[in-house]
């Protein structure tokens, strides 16, 4: 997995390449860790994230919780694999997919 | 039938990934299926890689089997770690807000939903966990 983010003052964008799962996570996991403070809306491009499991989604969900109280999180260009796993948890009922 | 057995780390997830990939390759699998098929194992090696014998390390194996008609893959993960049935756990609400969610017992959920069988036995100091997937 790669991950491209790009700070615009209150703006981080973050690309997320390959997939996303037990071994990679704890990656971006490290990422939002460090860089989500004083963020205010929060970009997850997943155009070419090829899938997540849980350990992803584990993640996702703690960004959104964060960005719950201190802004806004938005995920785009998600393709139809990954749209699926969001439909099968509810995830998709928490989350802002454009 | 084919058979690789491996310390169950989260490292060689990707190596079981790989191995079963392979012999998914060479039954024209559809792309769908084989990433349905990869998140499964990243779901139920890396439980094992956690929890069967944590803190130690130890083995387990991984058995593809290929059925005809219709065409499907059988995977088996076995190890001897603590005995651990992961259907014995209540599916997740997913109906929850974010504040209220849990991330537990969502692995198993998404695998449990995207294969077409799945079925657990504890026999003679082994975890039996086999997925079945069909591929047309």
């Amino acid at each position: 997995m790669t991950i491209e983010k790009n700070l615009n003052g209150a703006e981080l964008n973050v690309k997320v390449i390959g997939r996303l799962d037990t071994t990679t996570a704890p990656q971006l996991e490290a990422e939002f860790k460090g860089n989500i403070n004083g963020v205010e809306k929060l970009v997850l491009d997943f155009a070419e994230l090829e899938y997540l499991s849980s350990a992803g989604l584990r993640v996702i969900l703690a960004a959104q919780k964060v960005m719950n109280k201190q802004g806004e999180m938005i995920i785009k260009n998600v393709n139809d694999t990954i749209n699926e796993i969001f439909e099968v948890t509810g995830f998709i009922d928490i989350l802002t997919i454009e | 039938m084919k058979e690789l057995t491996i310390a169950a780390t989260v490292e060689n997830i990707e190596t079981v990934t790989n191995f079963v990939n392979e012999q998914l390759e060479a039954l024209d699998c559809p792309m769908k299926a084989q990433m349905q098929i990869d998140i499964a194992i990243d779901e139920l090696f890396g439980n094992i890689a956690h929890y069967a014998y944590n803190p130690e390390i130890g083995q387990a194996t991984v058995r593809v089997e290929v059925v005809e008609e219709p065409l499907s893959v059988v995977i088996t993960f076995i190890d001897n770690g603590v005995p651990y049935d992961p259907l014995a756990k209540a599916d997740p609400d997913t109906t929850l807000s974010a504040e209220e969610r849990g991330i537990g017992g969502l692995g198993i959920y998404m695998v449990k939903k995207s294969m077409d069988e799945i079925a657990y036995e504890y026999k003679d100091g082994h975890n039996i966990l086999k997925i079945k997937k069909n591929l047309n």
